[in-house]
């Protein structure tokens, strides 16, 4: 662990204290980092921002429904050599030359130290990633077509991100370090919306932002406005011409901030339970 | 020296392996936590837990287990200076400042240090920690408007007020969620179902053309076992009034299981607190809507799910005695009781989700039925948790109580 290579973010990326400490505490220990989060706080980013800042290659590798494990390894080109074989332009001896080499194959076989994303791990089959232990464990596989093994030259930096549409299996979570990015807060919020509204208003942007994260304490709200609806929403209200003393009162625009019906009933049955002063006497029974 | 605090880890129920401890030891050999107890706790976390579900509890074993090893005298001084910080932002119209005088910043503030003082006392530097519940006007996710929320950047403060400040509760599984958490959860109706047995009889196209290529051109058919999903459900939900409260929780799941278009059938009855001779088609339990529940008896074969959800409080009369139903104008001649044993002995996959916390259940108003019907089917709370378990227990046989002698 003498060569320790070391993370420290990068210019176009801002990262907080806790998940620069798990990305080095990955990278140190060799072992996959399993990034979790709400979507908008910058799963994939983080990658590339690994990358860009250890200035390593970065391969991707995005799950579909219909990823297999095998893809990420090796695809056996069957029908290439079938067809080689009636029409006699190659030599089908030799299978080398059919098996193609997927994204993981491809991060292994590399000659220098890369970074590999899977992306989107949880949209795959449930036991994708228990197809997949052996490899990230030993970061080798073995191709019997051709009887050869592929092993890693140097262990690439594996990231892999998930949404929680699926719960992954015990066994590969064992062999991850994990890290959940929680959602930003204020501070860091406004220094995420300056950079896509650099000249807006203070007054404008506080008012909001006060609102935003008031919006997303209601509770039983389905689904929480994130980042980008925040910043969507700041832009219809500086479209609309919407005066900072009105947003608090009036919630302009909430089309954008809450996309589902129920959420509304929620956010109105909540202001006007308020208003009636029942503040304490909320359901809390359930907590 | 730390071997402790991994059974303490367990104790608090997260889930560590050994070989998880063994790579932390890896990793603390290798110099990894800077010698600082905050850059312990984000390495022990990182290498530890495995889900956000589980901060919470890692935070709370975390901070009981090194809360000591900072001065006690130093912390209520810190919450001091959170309290200046922290000040929610919302501003509080007059209206609301009339109603909520107890909400008073200096009150607030003379009402914490009482309760740190409790706490301590109490606790003997065990949990002394504010932000323990959602509840209290002190802590980060209590939706007290107004009140103090503790918490915030965790930057330069120490691990254990960091762990302290448990910014994860929110994720914990035993809170009820939303429909998409319901839905995650059903899939798992589905996992332990697509590896059924069954006649390959599918051909496997694919595998046919690998096989037909790797043969040099010869054909080899392949094939499949189909992957059908097996799973038949039935949902019996009460719609009677002590079920209003819990309308919202019981819509999520209902909105889940009817998106889950996995099943191979699914099949929705009602039912106004107890089931007797009748099971209504629709929630407001028509008496002309329904199917007799000896039909449903009957006809359905015994490998359907059933999953019952209702609040199992009622009068004891309800569910002990003929003629106990609550409608005007009907008489069962079977006291309730009765046909629930009979719906659990033809149908051994079933469960009782029940919209009320567990920890209710002992001393709620319908505590009597409640022990009386658990003696029946199993029964676990409607949460995320919760639906996981009653997969569980759908998936697998499981014997309850000595209630199934007790018919006949």
């Amino acid at each position: 662990m003498s060569k320790m290579v070391q993370y420290k973010g990068s210019e176009n990326y801002i990262v907080s204290d806790e998940l620069r400490n798990s990305v080095n505490i990955a990278i140190a220990l060799g072992k996959p980092l399993l990034i979790k989060g709400e979507p908008g706080t910058g799963k994939t980013m983080l990658a590339e921002s690994i990358a860009h800042a250890l200035d390593k290659q970065l391969i991707v590798w995005n799950i579909k429904s219909t990823t297999k494990a095998q893809d990420g390894l090796y695809v056996y080109d069957t029908v290439q050599r079938l067809y080689d074989s009636q029409f006699g332009d190659h030599d089908v001896a030799n299978i080398k030359q059919y098996i193609k080499l997927g994204k993981l194959g491809e991060a292994f076989t590399a000659d220098e130290q890369v970074v590999l994303l899977i992306d989107e791990i949880d949209k795959a089959d449930l036991e994708f990633p228990n197809d997949l232990l052996w490899e990230l464990d030993q970061m080798s596989f073995y191709i019997p077509e051709t009887k050869e093994t592929i092993t890693a030259k140097t262990r690439p930096i594996v990231i892999i991100t998930s949404n929680a549409e699926k719960e992954l299996p015990d066994a590969f979570l064992r062999r991850c370090i994990f890290h959940y990015i929680a959602f930003p807060e204020p501070e860091e919020m406004e220094r995420i919306v300056r950079v896509h509204h650099p000249d807006l208003e203070d007054k404008l942007l506080h008012q909001a932002m006060d609102t935003f994260y008031m919006l997303r304490s209601v509770p039983h709200i389905q689904k929480k406005p994130s980042t980008s609806e925040l910043i969507d929403w700041l832009q219809a209200l500086v479209v609309g011409g919407v005066k900072p003393s009105r947003i608090k009162k009036d919630l302009p625009f909430l089309g954008v901030l809450l996309k589902k019906n129920e959420d509304l009933d929620t956010l109105l049955t909540q202001l006007y339970n308020k208003t009636q002063g029942r503040i304490g006497q909320r359901a809390t029974g359930f907590r | 020296m730390f071997t402790h605090f991994y059974y303490h880890l367990k104790h608090f129920g997260v889930p560590v392996s050994f070989s998880e401890w063994q790579t932390l030891m890896d990793a603390l050999d290798a110099g990894m936590a800077g010698s600082s107890l905050t850059g312990f706790y984000y390495l022990c976390r990182a290498v530890l837990v495995k889900t956000e579900a589980h901060y919470d509890r890692f935070d709370l074993a975390f901070a009981s287990y090194f809360g000591d090893v900072e001065t006690p005298e130093g912390l209520p001084e810190k919450i001091w200076e959170w309290l200046d910080k922290e000040l929610p932002p919302i501003e509080v119209t007059e209206e609301m400042r009339r109603n909520h005088q107890q909400l008073d910043l200096d009150e607030m503030k003379r009402m914490l240090e009482e309760r740190l003082r409790e706490q301590t006392e109490e606790h003997h530097g065990g949990n002394r920690w504010v932000g323990t519940g959602g509840t209290s006007p002190f802590g980060h996710s209590g939706y007290h408007p107004g009140g103090i929320r503790i918490g915030g950047d965790g930057r330069n403060q120490s691990a254990v007020k960091v762990a302290g400040m448990r910014r994860f509760q929110e994720f914990r599984t035993d809170e009820t969620l939303g429909v998409r958490q319901f839905q995650v959860a059903l899939r798992k109706l589905r996992q332990f179902t697509t590896r059924m047995d069954g006649t390959k009889d599918e051909l496997d196209l694919d595998a046919t053309v690998d096989k037909t290529c790797q043969n040099a051109g010869r054909l080899e058919l392949v094939w499949d076992r189909p992957r059908e999903n097996a799973i038949k459900v039935l949902l019996l939900m009460d719609a009677g009034g002590s079920m209003t409260p819990h309308s919202r929780l019981c819509n999520q799941l209902f909105t889940a299981v009817n998106k889950s278009n996995h099943f191979k059938d699914m099949q929705i009855f009602y039912f106004h607190n107890c089931i007797y001779d009748w099971l209504y088609h629709t929630p407001t339990c028509y008496q002309d809507d329904y199917t007799d529940t000896e039909y449903v008896l009957r006809t359905f074969s015994p490998d359907y799910r059933v999953m019952i959800i209702g609040d199992a409080s009622m009068a004891s009369y309800e569910l002990l005695r003929e003629g106990g139903v609550i409608d005007w104008g009907l008489y069962n001649d079977r006291p309730g009781i009765d046909w629930l044993t009979r719906i659990r002995r033809r149908f051994e996959y079933s469960v009782w989700l029940n919209p009320i916390p567990k920890k209710y259940w002992d001393w709620t108003d319908g505590a009597f039925t409640i022990r009386a019907i658990r003696e029946v089917f199993p029964m676990e709370e409607l949460t995320v948790d919760g639906l996981e378990r009653a997969i569980k227990i759908l998936m697998n046989k499981q014997s309850t109580g000595s209630a199934l002698s007790m018919v006949q």
